[in-house]
């Protein structure tokens, strides 16, 4: 068994969970809740062991002196996103216990691992001098668990957005009935929302610094307005935004629910648009 | 107060709310997002010619009135982010002393209100004496809280216990942190420089150049580079290292030596050298050894390409044509014999590792080829930041800030313990500064310890 067929049953274990979440909504069964749940950690566990295996695979590969941890070229990165994500996810599951929410934040990783598994390239390479380093490392996992916050940030935002729209026309004490029923409050989603950037935002940091300091080995400058530092810092001000709007009437629910969704529209373009359409320092990541 | 001196208060209050006020940081954030865009899409700092080839005569004029080409030291961009310290620096002055009130002046005392309306609160009565219950009542919040600290006023005891104060300090940490770095940066562009020095093999520099090419800069020592490496994985265009020796002089001593690569530079007096280019210094040369085939006589020479060197008895040589690997034979060379009467003969090819194939050729001399040199330079970035260390202070402040703010809450609780007619009454109450689902958990689970504490306190053992 090789790491490539363990992602492959993360990415059915992934879709299963994802179905499973929303036939919750629509069924209101809690055991389809938790067979979700349980599909998700169990995807979650292989891709774990298969990000382990691969990271073993490319010692037996290259030579015990070349093998590194797999997060140096974009098939792995688009796996560890995926990961990161399931990370996030599960822990805010554990702490809230807000089903509903994995139908909007499964899609997301198991999107990721359907384009890694497909489309890209997944030989195992010798990685060249420039990124050779133990800060290779500490900078995309940190960045990776920030980006991964604002996803499930994102997807709680558009159940937000969805919800409060109709729970405003909804009069009457009752509580909402039919498929948005099944939809934390929005009080809670809000919550959420913030709990999860919470989360993002100071592993962003971690990310932004961890990036400086590599940048300061190995190139002398810790700061160059490359693209994608220029962009990480354009999503950091973003939620830095997002984090004051709380404390500013007029600035919650709904124009956070926004600020959240163009954060994570930023973070994409900062990991993806960013290696597609601008160039610069950071080209290693070329699809 | 005169009607003028009232509107000038007005004005100057309204002046400092706008640099105090929120909506402001929102507004700057999000300008600063989205200004911050048009140096990721336009390069920066590229030759006029460039950006006229790219983008036509008129909008390359535009860029330069509206500093785009550079923008991220473009006048309006430093406003930007001046504006944005200007509100940072104010709004912590606004609210500084309200947050420091609790470190100055806790509520030892809980107020009828607090008592009254707090989110989590309790009440209980039992028949010891109110000294007693206030002992039991500290005893069990030293334990399952924190520290208490006892007052009494009006014949009422209160108690004060109170956790994470420090995450109120938080934000004002990151805070801090910004301008922190800011003066870092600051600092490494007013005393340090980027600069950048080539130096070929076995040669030495003691200057070095702005990245801009604008200036010279005295290193102060002599940096030499004996060697330079370029690897690549077998079987592959894949570099695998660049690696570069180099050698600290000063008076003409060596002092430091160290073999530097891509993630590890040298560094001598807050000097640093990267290792970042290479290129070729002068021609790639063959070393030959050339025996004649009659007399056994034999010359060692070094042959640039092109170039004719003289053989023994008239003859000449050219080395023509070099590769790295000859269809898997690998190092491999072309050379002309040029006879004395000056007529080029036919075309050899000598493979380094197959010295015979060229023995059985026979001809008048047989030809063995030694190595292959180029002579790199190697390209080095040369950086002097002293305030770095500004900066990395500054990091782990804004590392620590918002740890401090988002996971931890300042939870503080009270008890007023009263005479109540032949009882005594018990009050509590607690709040935290966030996350006040799980204090009400906590909460709970406090209160219900402190009356088992005051109810259950097993008989003391006498004598
Ligand atoms: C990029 C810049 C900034 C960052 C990263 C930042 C970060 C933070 C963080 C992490 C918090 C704690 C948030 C929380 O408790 O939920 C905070 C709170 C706060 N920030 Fe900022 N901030 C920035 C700029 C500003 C500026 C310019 C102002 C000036 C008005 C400001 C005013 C405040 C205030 C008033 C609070 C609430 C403090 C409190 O809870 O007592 N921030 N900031």
């Amino acid at each position: 068994m090789d790491s490539g067929q363990l992602f492959n049953l993360t990415t059915v274990a992934y879709f299963a969970a994802m179905v499973l979440f929303i036939a919750y909504i629509a069924t209101k069964n809690n055991k389809v809740a938790l067979v979700a749940t349980l599909a998700a950690l169990a995807g979650f566990i292989i891709q774990t062991v298969g990000i382990g295996l691969r990271w073993y695979e490319s010692y037996a590969l290259l030579g015990s002196e070349h093998g590194r941890a797999p997060l140096t070229n974009m098939y792995e990165s688009v796996i560890f996103f995926a990961w990161s994500i399931l990370l996030v996810y599960l822990l805010i599951d554990w702490k809230y216990k807000q089903r509903a929410v994995g139908a909007f934040v499964m899609p997301i990783a198991l999107f990721s691992m359907l384009w890694a598994q497909m489309s890209l390239n997944k030989s195992i390479d010798p990685l060249v001098p420039a990124l050779q380093s133990n800060w290779l490392t500490y900078h995309v996992i940190t960045c990776f668990i920030g980006y991964a916050g604002f996803a499930v940030a994102c997807g709680v935002s558009i159940m937000f957005l969805i919800k409060v729209g109709k729970e405003e026309k909804h009069k009457g004490p009752e509580p909402m009935g039919g498929i948005l029923g099944m939809f934390p409050p929005t009080k809670v989603l809000d919550d959420l929302n913030y709990k999860a950037i919470m989360i993002g935002f100071p592993m962003l940091t971690l990310g932004i610094i961890t990036g400086a300091a590599w940048a300061y080995y190995a190139w002398g400058t810790y700061w160059s307005w490359d693209p994608k530092e220029t962009w990480s810092l354009i999503v950091w001000f973003i939620y830095a935004a997002f984090l004051h709007a709380r404390f500013t009437r007029g600035w919650v629910g709904r124009r956070a629910a926004w600020l959240s969704i163009i954060g994570f529209a930023a973070t994409l373009f900062c990991y993806l648009g960013v290696n597609l359409y601008l160039s610069g320092l950071h080209s290693y990541g070329g699809v | 107060m005169t009607e003028n001196q009232q509107k000038e208060q007005d004005f100057t209050d309204k002046i400092w709310d706008f640099f105090c006020s929120l909506k402001l940081t929102i507004l700057l954030l999000l300008l600063l997002a989205i200004t911050s865009i048009i140096g990721t899409v336009i390069p920066q700092n590229s030759a006029a010619s460039d950006y006229i080839n790219r983008y036509g005569q008129s909008n390359y004029e535009l860029f330069v009135t509206l500093q785009f080409t550079d923008m991220y030291s473009s006048s309006w961009f430093i406003g930007l982010l001046a504006l944005f310290s200007v509100n940072l620096i104010c709004c912590s002055i606004k609210h500084f002393p309200r947050t420091w009130k609790f470190f100055k002046e806790p509520t030892l005392m809980a107020t009828p209100g607090l008592l009254k309306n707090s989110a989590n609160k309790g009440e209980f009565s039992t028949s010891d004496t109110p000294t007693t219950v206030a002992d039991r009542v500290a005893k069990a919040l030293d334990k399952d809280f924190a520290k208490t600290v006892r007052s009494e006023q009006d014949g009422k005891i209160y108690l004060f216990a109170q956790k994470g104060i420090f995450s109120r300090l938080g934000a004002y940490l990151t805070h801090i942190s910004i301008l922190v770095i800011m003066v870092g940066a600051i600092v490494g562009n007013v005393f340090g420089y980027k600069a950048f020095v080539n130096i070929a093999e076995g040669t030495s520099v003691t200057q070095v150049s702005t990245r801009d090419g604008s200036q010279r800069i005295d290193l102060g020592f002599e940096v030499r580079c004996d060697n330079f490496d370029v690897e690549f994985y077998p079987g592959s265009q894949r570099p695998k290292l660049y690696a570069s020796d180099l050698v600290v002089l000063k008076d003409g001593e060596e002092v430091y030596q160290k073999r530097i690569s891509v993630n590890d530079p040298l560094m001598y007096e807050g000097i640093i050298f990267y290792q970042s280019s290479y290129g070729p210094a002068g021609n790639p040369y063959v070393d030959v050894r050339a025996t004649s085939n009659q007399t056994g006589e034999s010359v060692e020479l070094r042959a640039q390409l092109g170039q004719r060197i003289p053989l023994m008895d008239g003859y000449q040589l050219i080395v023509t044509d070099f590769t790295e690997n000859d269809r898997n034979f690998g190092p491999a060379m072309r050379l002309n014999l040029v006879s004395p009467a000056g007529v080029r003969e036919n075309p050899v090819v000598v493979w380094q590792n197959f010295p015979e194939f060229d023995e059985r050729r026979g001809g008048t001399f047989k030809f063995a080829m030694a190595g292959f040199n180029q002579p790199y330079f190697t390209g080095l970035q040369v950086a002097k930041d002293p305030g770095v260390n500004i900066v990395w202070a500054g990091c782990i402040m804004m590392i620590i800030g918002p740890f401090a703010a988002f996971f931890f809450s300042h939870k503080r609780v009270w008890a007023c313990i009263e005479e109540d007619g032949a009882k005594t009454r018990v009050r509590i109450a607690g709040n935290a500064h966030r996350n006040q689902g799980g204090f009400a958990l906590a909460f709970d689970e406090l209160r219900q310890q402190i009356e088992t504490a005051v109810n259950n306190e097993p008989p003391k053992k006498e004598g």
